[in-house]
């Protein structure tokens, strides 16, 4: 069974169609990259499967790990293991990473019906992962992304990630705003954590993360469909034709 | 047309009751002070007496503020003048023991507690104070008269700084005070614990006044902490009229905290005036979780040269709490610094007031004063006032504010949820966070626990009730100008 299988997925905002029939299916263990010009609906695709509410489902189908994720909560959709790793990452001033952390860590805990950790369970694990990211330690005790650069505030998320160990992670275009050197720990992060239980949706709209996330399938998302699919070598294609390529082709042989 | 006039016909007989109920009123007033002036003629000092008169005179020369009074603008206290108070007979204090245990301060260097205006020994604990701390119970302090009691005498401090005549409740605590407590730390002692003053009113069967009043005097280069705090037992309606004077001798560091935590129906109106020599520091901490009509009053004069003085409150209001802070600072000297923070969390039909004046005098040359209140509205009905005033008679100061009003960002609270976070949770984590702005402005670690955990619980029942009137609006920021007087 598919981990997640998204079938004929329509979504709009402010009463605006954005995804117009979108199937998807991902099996764990798979990576998975969107890529796709702006205004094409990537990341109207992420918030949807995060289940922000702004985003209305209007048609269709998303099965996640069995179960109708589009019946779910942002926080149910976290406790199944449902994790975005947030383009604009928020600032939340007056909560420390370390508070934050471990508490989201509890919530999902809590609703598995698991024990809470303790400052000395979390502690160790926290730090071993903050240096895969190479993060600094002082960033415990710092308020969630405040004042952190664009670079340290992804190398976060994916921090974030690493802890909560989603069984869906979708990383909405992670690489926007990085130089090459957080992108190369950013994407060390990420490598760290395929594994055969667990899936990835990279959403992006360069092909230079995935010299570094190698994906198994790459999709071409335009106005609102997916019109084109293939393996790593679609994303280098993209790169030397660009978007525009994809758009015609799509009117050729309709995804 | 028929039902217009039948509610014209039944204003115009509301209004006569009110004007009828009006004059029982004052009586009533007048009644608690000839007894008090009757009882305490023969014990209490000269200076004492004229006090309580000339107070009691300006009292009943100017009634009660109404809302044309600029002071007085966003609060209408119409529903408290139509209430008969009467004065608390002294109960058996004894029987609070239990209830008293729930709202104690661990850690504390002694605890005095006033139960409904009246010293109660048997729920205090002044066991072994530390060196250089001493106390009284303040209408003993007045009627012994020692010198010893007070630097110069207690008449040198008592009823010498607070305004008695713009403010005529702070005139009304003057004529009609009982007791209280009166804190002296002597010069250069460090007094690591806070002092807890408790002031409990506790059901007495009908509506009951109490006019606490506070008198602390720190001393040259000493160092403390006085936690005030009001707390009901019962749900009966109160009225405390409580008024403090700190009185912060050269390079003395005090801490005062105000906790207001009445129950809703209570009316709680509290004036702090804070005397500060040279290079004194001073803080004033405010949380106001409860009490259903709230003035708080704050009032430093920075009179010596290099004052400082920081004024951090927290207000947390819901239902149809109206919590109105009124803060005057005045620069008196050069060199004198001022921060004011006032956070303020307001939801169902909550209102909120923030009156921030700064006056700066002639003379207060190079002065800093800073000023910032920002609030969150969790509902649509819920409001805010927020006036910043400025006074400025000296050209050399640097002054600056700022106001905002937003609610809780959709963006922060997604991206808790996103992580696992149920949403009353992420809710609550979020009002704590902007809370633990005031938190982390509290240096006495005791005190902050204490205030922290007051904070907590209060914010745990505002996130955890749903609004029915939840504000879904994006967040939004207001910022308002200066009002220039003078």
């Amino acid at each position: 069974m598919a981990l997640l299988e998204i079938q004929n997925l329509h979504a709009s905002v402010d009463g605006h169609e954005i995804l117009k029939g979108v199937n998807l299916t991902v099996n764990a263990g798979e990576v998975h990259s969107i890529m796709g010009p702006n205004g094409s609906g990537k990341s109207t695709l992420a918030q949807v499967l995060a289940r922000r509410e702004a985003y209305q489902v209007t048609g269709g189908s998303v099965r996640y790990d069995g179960k109708d994720l589009l019946e779910m909560s942002p926080e149910e959709a976290a406790c199944e293991g449902v994790f975005m790793a947030f383009q604009y990452p928020v600032e939340v001033p007056g909560i420390s990473n370390a508070y934050f952390l471990r508490s989201a860590m509890n919530a999902v805990r809590k609703f598995h019906g698991q024990d809470e950790l303790d400052a000395m369970d979390f502690l160790p694990l926290y730090k071993e992962k903050m240096q895969l990211l190479e993060m600094d330690e002082k960033f415990m005790n710092r308020s969630v992304n405040e004042g952190f650069s664009g670079g340290e505030k992804k190398r976060n998320e994916i921090l974030q990630l690493a802890m909560l160990e989603p069984k869906l992670a979708i990383l909405d275009e992670t690489d926007s705003g990085l130089d090459i050197d957080a992108l190369r720990i950013v994407a060390q992060g990420v490598n760290a954590m395929r594994s055969k239980d667990r899936a990835f949706l990279v959403i992006t709209h360069y092909q230079r993360l995935l010299n570094y996330i190698k994906p198994d399938f790459v999709h071409v998302l335009v106005d609102g469909q997916i019109a084109r699919s293939g393996g790593p070598e679609l994303a280098l294609e993209l790169e030397e034709r660009g978007y525009g390529w994809a758009e015609t082709d799509e009117q050729v042989q309709p995804a | 047309m028929k039902r217009m006039r039948k509610t014209q016909v039944r204003l115009r007989k509301q209004r006569q009751a009110v004007k009828v109920s009006g004059a029982e009123r004052l009586a009533n007033y007048l009644e608690v002070y000839t007894q008090l002036r009757a009882r305490r003629r023969d014990r209490e000092p000269v200076w004492m007496q004229q006090l309580r008169e000339d107070a009691w005179e300006r009292f009943s020369a100017k009634g009660f503020p109404t809302t044309h009074d600029e002071d007085w603008r966003f609060t209408n206290i119409a529903s408290l003048e139509r209430i008969p108070f009467r004065r608390a007979e002294k109960i058996d204090a004894a029987v609070l023991v239990k209830e008293l245990e729930a709202v104690c301060l661990d850690e504390a260097a002694c605890r005095l507690v006033f139960v409904n205006g009246h010293f109660a020994p048997e729920l205090s604990d002044v066991g072994t104070l530390p060196e250089g701390l001493e106390w009284c119970a303040l209408n003993r302090a007045v009627d012994c008269g020692l010198e010893a009691c007070a630097p110069g005498g207690i008449e040198q401090h008592l009823g010498r700084y607070a305004d008695l005549r713009r403010d005529v409740f702070a005139a009304l605590n003057t004529a009609l005070w009982e007791d209280g407590a009166y804190l002296r730390i002597r010069r250069s002692a460090a007094i690591k614990q806070p002092v807890h003053v408790v002031y409990v009113s506790a059901g007495a069967g009908e509506p009951i006044m109490t006019h606490p009043r506070t008198l602390v005097v720190a001393e040259e280069q000493s160092q403390a902490a006085v936690v005030e705090d009001y707390v009901s037992i019962g749900e009966e309606a109160g009225f405390s009229n409580a008024v403090t004077e700190l009185v912060a001798g050269e390079g003395a560091t005090v801490s005062h905290f105000l906790v207001e935590r009445e129950n809703l129906a209570a009316f709680n109106v509290s004036t702090l005036r804070i005397e500060q020599a040279r290079a004194a520091n001073v803080a004033s901490h405010s949380i106001l979780t409860g009490g259903g009509l709230v003035r708080n009053n704050v009032h430093p004069v920075l009179s010596g040269e290099g004052a400082e003085c920081l004024i951090n409150g927290l207000f947390i209001g819901a239902g149809h709490q109206h919590l109105d802070n009124y803060m005057l600072v005045e620069h008196a000297r050069p060199q004198g610094s001022s921060r004011q923070f006032y956070n303020g969390i307001l939801s169902g039909h909550a209102r909120g007031v923030f009156h921030g004046r700064i006056i700066v005098h002639k003379d207060a040359q190079k002065t800093d004063a800073k000023q910032t209140n920002r609030n969150l509205l969790l509902s649509d009905a819920a409001r805010i006032d927020t006036k910043p005033q400025l006074e400025i008679h000296a050209d050399d100061v640097k002054c600056t504010h700022g106001a905002t009003i937003g609610q809780i960002e959709e963006e922060q609270l997604f991206y808790l949820r996103s992580r696992g976070f149920p949403e009353g949770e992420a809710r609550k984590l979020l009002l704590y966070a902007f809370a633990a702005e005031c938190l982390d402005r509290m240096k006495e670690p005791a005190a902050r626990g204490f205030a922290e955990k007051l904070i907590q619980q209060r914010l745990g029942e505002l996130a955890l009730t749903k609004d029915s009137t939840q504000n879904d609006a994006q967040p939004e920021e207001e910022t308002q100008n200066w009002e220039e007087v003078g």
